[in-house]
């Protein structure tokens, strides 16, 4: 008697669906168990979770904040993967963007003009994009694995920033912590409503519509669907696959920069040790969940920022916040799952004559 | 029959979507080389899976020494004596000879002195005339080597019953010459061997008996002494009976494909094409015959740009084109149905109206500057799929959800739609089932009425003959004569495929 996998002929867009859908649920009930075992009610737990993430007017926005950098990120991480790219450094990529914009509003601490916005947008941008570029090089030239080179990237970049806050750019007034001064006034993305969610969401949705009309409707967009689907028919077009590798590094690169930049000038309002909690790795799984989708990505993304702001309230409770990072491993580990069954159906060969 | 060592009846296997073995009944005696033969995809590796255990049969039954076996791993096979080398070796390269020989097999003596397994391995090796240094890793040796090892690890397993899966296709002549001496003694040793090919000649020079299978089916058992070529030829490719075709006289034009002495590598960087050259006309239909796998691929590929040359040119229409990439040689009008119909020529995840803009979605109509002209798109799909009959739900149907048929009319349907001067088909009917085949023979006769020029590659010997002005066969990458199918024999073409050339062939005139 034996388990096989049996690939299936057809799936269904109704998997597609429900595929995200029961991974959350699943995995909201392997973490109710983690909740009970550590002896909390689990509905007590996610009651908690809930009302912090969207019970009120300040919870909402604040979950819009987290949601900005995930979304950007998450977008970036998506079209790369639609190109069966494994960019999986944005969150290095996040790190350069972020540096690229503190550098250009350091340069002017007392700017007030109108451009210093847009050239931050356009430093971090470029940022991200170049440092995405490295492993898309790398791999369009001499196909070097891209999971490794981007991965590590992330490191050199996490640290090339502390090297910047910990050394040259050290806020002489800041008691030796690591961080730069304050950004100029001029460099502060605008917020609305009195929150803290800043115009980088206007940027991120914006971005998901564009990249979800370039996927629909222009030849790039085209071009990225085919040679993600079937690289050798992508040749067979005549198709240039690698100035295509490069642009969508760029792009998927540039747009987790964009988050970096976002995220100082919006949020942080300086350049620091730790600019992110991981955005760019959680970014992966939103890219997932929302099948590469980039109007889902929107959604997903706000979902998540809900589970990390939720995450911060159950420690009223007692239980540690790193739960909310329990879940988001065992949707991804779902997800993976789930992926495997929409495409083969699992088969008992019983008996032991054929 | 008493001698019979292995006796398989009524083998059947299935895949999805195909017959892989219908009913095949196979013998093997002790002490013979029996060859396999037949085209790619006959089911000749999938009957030798099922013996050695890797696959089990729908139905049919496995007699060993004449009591009926149940073989249901590779592992129950070895008890069985039978042994497979595979076309992929299934070794690993950081480990010694030895190592690889003995890995993962349990014998009684468990500790056995890496020493004394050293000599055993080397006693096996000579007494079969195989040199091997037990001590080598795996990668440092060559294909052939390797494939020493492969053998030895079967013999050291006690296999008496040995299945070698298309053992040449990777070889050297002179590691052939090695081979069949080793399978010689073999044989005299009183080891059974199964040889796998779809090369004649080799066939002719190592085999006692051979069995031919045909899409799945068995064809016939013969003694090797009693057969020809040109027989094998025949019982391999088949006849198949080809009618309402409406082939006109036909206007041969100027020159539009041209090659010259043109050389390229396979896959595994051996020498496919050697010095090839002819050339096509517009209004004609150019054939090239030959069995799968000596050089048909490689030739269509490097005219396609998909492939570079080491030797030679490519002139379309008077511009030299030799290894210009894919895009250049698109836009001056070749189109390419390719063999691999969902692998290369479809994109199985996209929708039909997708796939039909594959080679045209740079220009107008379909595009402006970077945007698609999606309306366009739409349009043009459900014209092309009324005027070609394919048969779908949809125009947002996933190209792999279409039959094998109506997949290769979507093909057809939009390299025509590009109206192109030079078309090159490879295998287009392989796999198709009668009125798909004629549909498609069809499309190639309009192609050539309008002045096209179609390099036309098969391995089916009717519809080469039916459909060519001109026929040429190639053997191992070489051209071995061009020919006017009108005027020559079947079996002359037979004995071409197998190696002979045209001017051995001692024959009234039969150039074209």
């Amino acid at each position: 008697m034996s388990l096989t996998l049996e690939k299936r002929d057809t799936f269904s867009t109704l998997t597609n669906f429900l595929v995200p859908v029961i991974s959350i649920v699943v995995a909201l009930l392997i973490g109710a168990l983690i909740i009970s075992l550590s002896g909390f009610s689990p509905l007590t737990a996610y009651y908690e979770m809930f009302a912090g993430a969207f019970g009120s007017g300040y919870s909402i926005s604040e979950t819009i904040v987290k949601a900005i950098p995930l979304m950007l990120c998450a977008l970036g991480v998506g079209l790369a993967f639609k190109t069966v790219l494994w960019n999986i450094g944005a969150e290095g990529q996040l790190y350069v963007g972020a540096w690229a914009a503190g550098w250009v509003a350091l340069s002017f601490p007392d700017g007030q003009s109108w451009w210093l916005i847009p050239l931050m947008m356009l430093a971090g941008f470029i940022g991200g994009a170049l440092w995405g570029l490295i492993p898309g090089i790398l791999k369009a030239s001499m196909n070097v694995n891209e999971i490794i080179t981007s991965l590590l990237l992330n490191y050199v970049a996490i640290l090339g920033v502390d090297y910047f806050v910990y050394g040259p750019w050290k806020d002489p007034k800041g008691y030796g912590f690591p961080f730069s001064p304050f950004f100029g006034q001029g460099a502060w993305l605008p917020t609305f409503f009195g929150t803290r969610i800043h115009l980088g969401i206007i940027f991120a949705v914006l971005a998901a519509l564009i990249l979800y009309y370039l996927l629909k409707s222009m030849r790039l967009g085209y071009e990225i669907r085919v040679i993600g689907e079937n690289v050798l028919a992508a040749r067979y077009a005549g198709m240039n696959i690698f100035r295509t590798i490069l642009i969508v590094f760029a792009i998927s690169g540039g747009l987790a920069g964009l988050a970096g930049m976002a995220e100082v000038s919006g949020v942080i309002h300086r350049l620091q040790h730790a600019i992110s909690p991981g955005y760019g790795y959680t970014a992966i799984i939103i890219a997932w969940l929302s099948r590469l989708n980039p109007i889902a990505t929107v959604i997903v993304s706000i979902l998540f920022g809900g589970l990390l702001v939720g995450g911060f309230s159950v420690r009223s409770l007692g239980l540690s916040e790193s739960l909310v990072y329990i879940i988001q491993g065992i949707i991804l580990f779902l997800l993976l799952a789930g992926e495997i069954l929409t495409r083969y159906r699992v088969v008992w060969r019983g008996g032991s004559r054929g | 029959m008493e001698n019979d060592v292995v006796r398989m009846v009524g083998i059947v296997k299935r895949f999805p979507g195909v017959l892989a073995n219908d009913r095949v009944d196979f013998e093997v005696k002790r002490g013979e080389i029996h060859a396999l033969l037949g085209e790619n995809g006959a089911g000749k590796t999938t009957l030798m899976c099922v013996l050695a255990g890797i696959y089990r049969p729908d139905a049919g039954a496995i007699y060993i020494n004449d009591r009926r076996v149940n073989i249901r791993n590779p592992r129950d096979a070895i008890k069985e004596e039978i042994g497979m080398v595979h076309q992929n070796f299934l070794l690993v390269t950081p480990y010694t000879v030895t190592e690889n020989i003995t890995l993962g097999f349990n014998r009684p003596k468990l500790f056995l002195g890496r020493k004394e397994l050293e000599q055993e391995i080397l006693q096996i090796g000579d007494k079969f005339g195989m040199k091997i240094d037990p001590q080598a890793k795996i990668w440092q040796l060559s294909v052939g080597e390797q494939q020493r090892v492969e053998i030895l690890k079967m013999l050291y397993r006690g296999a008496q019953i040995l299945v070698l899966d298309e053992p040449t296709a990777v070889l050297t002549p002179q590691e052939v010459n090695d081979l069949f001496l080793t399978l010689r003694k073999m044989a005299s040793a009183g080891h059974s061997i199964v040889f796998i090919s779809h090369k004649l000649d080799e066939v002719m020079k190592i085999s006692d008996r051979v069995t031919v299978l045909k899409k799945g089916r068995k064809e016939a058992t013969v003694n090797t002494k009693d057969t020809s070529p040109k027989e094998l030829a025949r019982l391999m490719v088949g006849k198949e009976v080809l009618f309402n075709l409406r082939k006109s006289e036909g206007k041969k034009g100027e020159v539009v494909l041209s090659v010259k002495e043109l050389q390229a590598l396979s896959d595994k960087s051996l020498p496919a094409l050697k010095k090839v050259t002819f050339s096509v006309h517009s209004g004609e239909i150019f054939g090239i015959a030959g069995v799968a796998g000596n050089g048909q691929k490689e030739l269509s590929e490097v005219i396609a740009g998909l492939r570079p040359a080491r030797g030679g040119k490519v002139l379309i229409c008077g511009k030299d084109l030799t290894s210009m990439p894919p895009l250049k040689i698109i836009e001056e009008g070749v189109a390419y149905i390719p063999e691999d119909r969902k692998g290369v020529g479809t994109v199985g995840n996209l929708s039909i109206a997708d796939n039909l803009i594959l080679k045209n979605y740079r220009h107008p109509p379909f595009s402006q500057g970077q945007f698609l002209n999606l309306r366009t798109i739409k349009n043009h799909a459900s014209s092309l799929v009324e005027k070609f009959q394919i048969i779908t739900p949809s125009l947002d149907t996933s190209a792999k959800l279409l039959s094998g048929g109506n997949l290769q009319r979507l093909i057809l349907a939009r390299e025509i739609s590009c109206s192109p001067k030079l078309m090159i088909a490879v295998h287009p009917t392989r796999g198709l089932d009668i009125s798909a085949t004629e549909a498609v023979h069809q499309m190639l006769l309009d192609q050539r009425e309008k002045g096209a020029a179609i390099l036309f590659i098969s391995e089916d010997l009717d519809e080469l003959t039916t459909l060519s002005d001109r026929l040429a066969v190639i053997y191992e990458g070489e051209i071995m004569g061009i020919v006017n199918p009108a005027l020559v024999a079947l079996e002359e073409i037979g004995l071409m495929m197998a190696g002979k050339r045209i001017e051995t062939l001692e024959k009234r005139e039969v150039k074209a």
